[in-house]
């Protein structure tokens, strides 16, 4: 073979491969639906539950749907991840969902402003519903975005403290901490040294431990993420400083982080039994209502207890408020039977007796006022915790963006930078990446 | 006249045969090579979401990419870095390795087998139980260095030893080099040895004067796939950042690959980034394109150079 020809046949074939990384940067979409309703039809939802009572629990509640609603038939599928109902809801086709139901709220943004999922707004107005007295104020928030309401909450998580009340009694605390302050005291006090590592930690603040990330902290701190132009205020509001260096205090006073780091490399998965809060090792720790459940499970050693996370000191009036997230479902843009798949989300996340069942099948928070009140929700006397938390008025969230949760990633980031040593001028850091927040919108936009 | 006729006719039937044999290539050369190449290109100056139409934005995707992303250059270092420390050590290991089992006398069939078995483990499998056995808090690899003194690194959780750690697994797969370069060593014909003993050559003398132009096709092949294959780097890097920085995708948390400080980000998780979780397209393209041209500087780069170590006439 002369040079020449092996050297563009070598060349071509490295390129071949590496093209195709590329291909998939093309697609289409449709949508638009004149389905009839009452008439004989088939819908598929997607949904991410994957543990055992978890799709007990879907089952059940789509039985209580097509006993509604014999005409219409679901067609179920589970255990879908984010990243898969994005792919499908762009590529559409006859095996794609008609309606989604998602573990974030993080892709509401995006959801929404790419036209993914449909504007519910028309739809609620028609059937009577003012979402803004259905649904607590925080979970209205996050399911819309800049007015177009495409997701609806379906179920909800509210983040509080769980806390061995068997370590509190050895260490002489007699109730949980209010304030940023006393979880302070309340953490060092907690700490049980051994060696280089520890016997038992007060809490582990790293935030790539677990479920402290940056925003669960900051619904204690009440950031606002944007000002009403869009633009980020995260170097401005003092809410946010104010988490970063409660934070990174607790980074500092409980070993520093690379101790930290070590010892939580070493501690057990997040959803399994070996919890680091179920096993003792963590005497404090920052969670969603989802924890009591898998942590009495467990059959833990000690007692657990429950209260709302601390606030700031300049805010002990708010105590009792939370971070809240949840599941939200919507309606495909492409799905060609979006009457009869509106019929199912309205059923699912407005129907109160529906909402509590799920509920009290899945132990997450009601997320409907109604359902919140039901008598029929069943629940351990703690969880009423987390009902208070998800109805406190004060309880906030992070907001809907355009490019989704990339702005919570690159706080995230900063965050990890700075209980790491990385970054040491935290208002340089919060500069740099409120620009960078910036940026990425306007590129998405 | 007529002959001039039938001549072109021949001609033309020919032409038309040799299309007709050539069809299969270029249906796949237009279909995954040609048109995506286009399109890439073509995109990576569109703002495109998968939903509404493309729009033309000239310049801005490249801008961003550059100039604003924060992981575009952490990226591309963490793989130039896998490009030319990996390959080399794997290389080196892979030859090292082969050469070792052609010298044994016994037992070569059950040394070949072992060192071949780990190539075959698929790559999150492999990365977990790495990521378990560098565990700087409970690893066994850890408690073996402290229990005679030697400081534990941080691996994984590590930025500065997270590359070294992927490294270490890399090598610990590299039995399809090590049967490649044993096929090769065998290949070398003995009486060149005995030649170069019969003229006092030492043993270095011999591997760099026989053993080294023998293999060195087979020594660029490893070369070229094993950059190929540290360009498209993806699976390991994500899985043991993930596994390392104990974050587990879930309601309201999210992960951004590169764990620890971006040090295991490469180049083809950015483009699943910006592609399929931002749904940047137009981005997306400017890095696959960039991968593109990085695969082809290096390829160009290698048979330029080649040199010593492909002898004239392969």
């Amino acid at each position: 073979m002369p040079g020449i020809s092996r050297k563009v046949a070598a060349a071509l074939a490295v390129s071949a491969s590496t093209a195709l990384l590329a291909t998939a940067c093309t697609g289409q979409s449709s949508s638009g639906a004149e389905d009839d309703a009452s008439k004989d039809t088939t819908i598929t939802f997607w949904h991410a539950w994957s543990a055992p009572n978890e799709v007990a629990g879907v089952k059940a509640l789509i039985a209580g749907f097509e006993k509604a609603h014999p005409n219409i038939h679901v067609n179920v599928v589970g255990n879908m991840t984010d990243d898969k109902m994005n792919q499908a809801l762009r590529a559409g086709g006859s095996k794609a969902p008609d309606v989604i139901s998602s573990f974030t709220t993080n892709g509401v943004g995006k959801f929404c402003s790419s036209g993914a999922l449909v504007d519910l707004n028309p739809l609620f107005e028609k059937a009577g519903i003012d979402p803004a007295t259905t649904f607590p104020k925080a979970m209205s928030e996050y399911t819309q975005y800049d007015g177009n309401r495409c997701a609806v909450p379906l179920l909800g998580d509210a983040y509080g403290l769980y806390y061995n009340k068997t370590a509190f009694q050895k260490a002489g605390i007699t109730s949980p901490p209010k304030t940023w302050s006393e979880f302070e005291a309340d953490a060092k006090k907690l700490t049980v040294p051994q060696g280089d590592t520890y016997k038992q930690l007060g809490f582990m603040p790293d935030y790539h431990g677990w479920e402290t990330t940056t925003d669960h902290y900051m619904g204690q701190f009440g950031p606002t993420y944007f000002d009403a132009s869009g633009k980020s205020t995260i170097a401005t509001d003092p809410a946010v400083a104010g988490a970063f260096a409660v934070q990174k205090k607790l980074v500092d006073d409980l070993g520093g982080f690379k101790k930290l780091e070590k010892f939580r490399s070493g501690l057990g998965d997040e959803w399994g039994p070996k919890h680091p809060f179920q096993t003792g090792q963590v005497a404090m720790q920052m969670d969603g209502e989802w924890r009591l459940g898998m942590a009495l499970d467990a059959k833990p050693d000690f007692e657990i207890g429950v209260a709302p996370l601390p606030v700031p000191d300049d805010q002990a009036d708010q105590y009792g408020k939370g971070y809240i997230t949840g599941t939200i479902a919507g309606i495909a843009a492409t799905s060609k039977k979006q009457n009869a798949a509106w019929e199912l989300v309205k059923y699912i996340t407005t129907d109160t007796d529906a909402v509590v069942g799920f509920s009290n099948a899945i132990h997450n928070v009601p997320s409907t006022l109604a359902a919140l009140k039901s008598p029929k929700l069943k629940y351990d006397p703690r969880f009423k915790t987390f009902l208070d938390i998800a109805a406190n008025p004060d309880s906030s969230t992070s907001p809907a963006s355009i490019n989704g949760g990339v702005y919570l990633t690159t706080i995230q980031q900063l965050g990890y930078d700075y209980e790491s040593g990385k970054v040491t001028d935290l208002q340089a850091g919060l500069k740099k990446a409120a620009a960078q927040i910036d940026t990425d919108i306007a590129q998405a936009k | 006249m007529a002959a001039t006729y039938t001549l072109r006719a021949k001609h033309r039937r020919s032409r038309l045969r040799t299309l007709a044999f050539l069809s299969p290539w270029l249906i796949g050369f237009t279909v995954f090579f040609a048109y995506p190449m286009i399109s890439t290109v073509y995109f990576s100056f569109m703002h495109y979401d998968g939903f509404k139409p493309p729009t033309w934005v000239g310049t801005k995707n490249w801008k961003y990419v550059f100039e604003s992303y924060p992981f575009f250059w952490p990226a591309l270092r963490n793989t130039l870095w896998l490009v030319v420390i990996m390959v080399t050590l794997r290389v080196l290991f892979g030859l090292g390795i082969g050469m070792l089992i052609t010298k044994i006398k016994t037992g070569t069939g059950v040394f070949r087998t072992l060192f071949y078995l780990p190539y075959l483990a698929p790559p999150v499998a492999a990365t977990m139980a790495f990521a378990f056995l560098l565990n700087p808090g409970t690893g066994p690899v850890n408690s073996m260095l402290e229990s005679i003194g030697i400081p534990a690194p941080g691996w994984f959780n590590d930025p500065s030893w997270s590359k070294p750690a992927l490294t270490l697994m890399f090598l610990w797969g590299v039995g399809d080099l090590m049967v490649i370069f044993m096929a090769a060593l065998l290949d070398v014909p003995k009486e060149q040895y005995e030649a170069a003993q019969l003229d006092g050559a030492s043993a270095w003398q011999r591997f760099r004067f026989v053993t080294l132009p023998n293999i060195s096709p087979i020594i660029m092949f490893a070369v070229v796939t094993g950059v190929i294959a540290a360009m498209q780097c993806y699976t390991q890097p994500l899985v043991a950042g993930k596994v390392a920085s104990g974050v587990i995708q879930g309601a309201g948390t999210s992960f951004q690959p590169g764990y620890p400080e971006y040090s295991t980000l490469t180049l083809p998780q950015l483009v699943y980034n910006l592609g399929f979780q931002r749904f940047d397209y137009g981005s997306a393209c400017v890095v696959a394109l960039v991968l593109f041209a990085l695969s082809m500087a290096f390829t160009a780069l290698l048979m330029r150079r080649r040199g010593g170590l492909i002898q004239a006439g392969d």
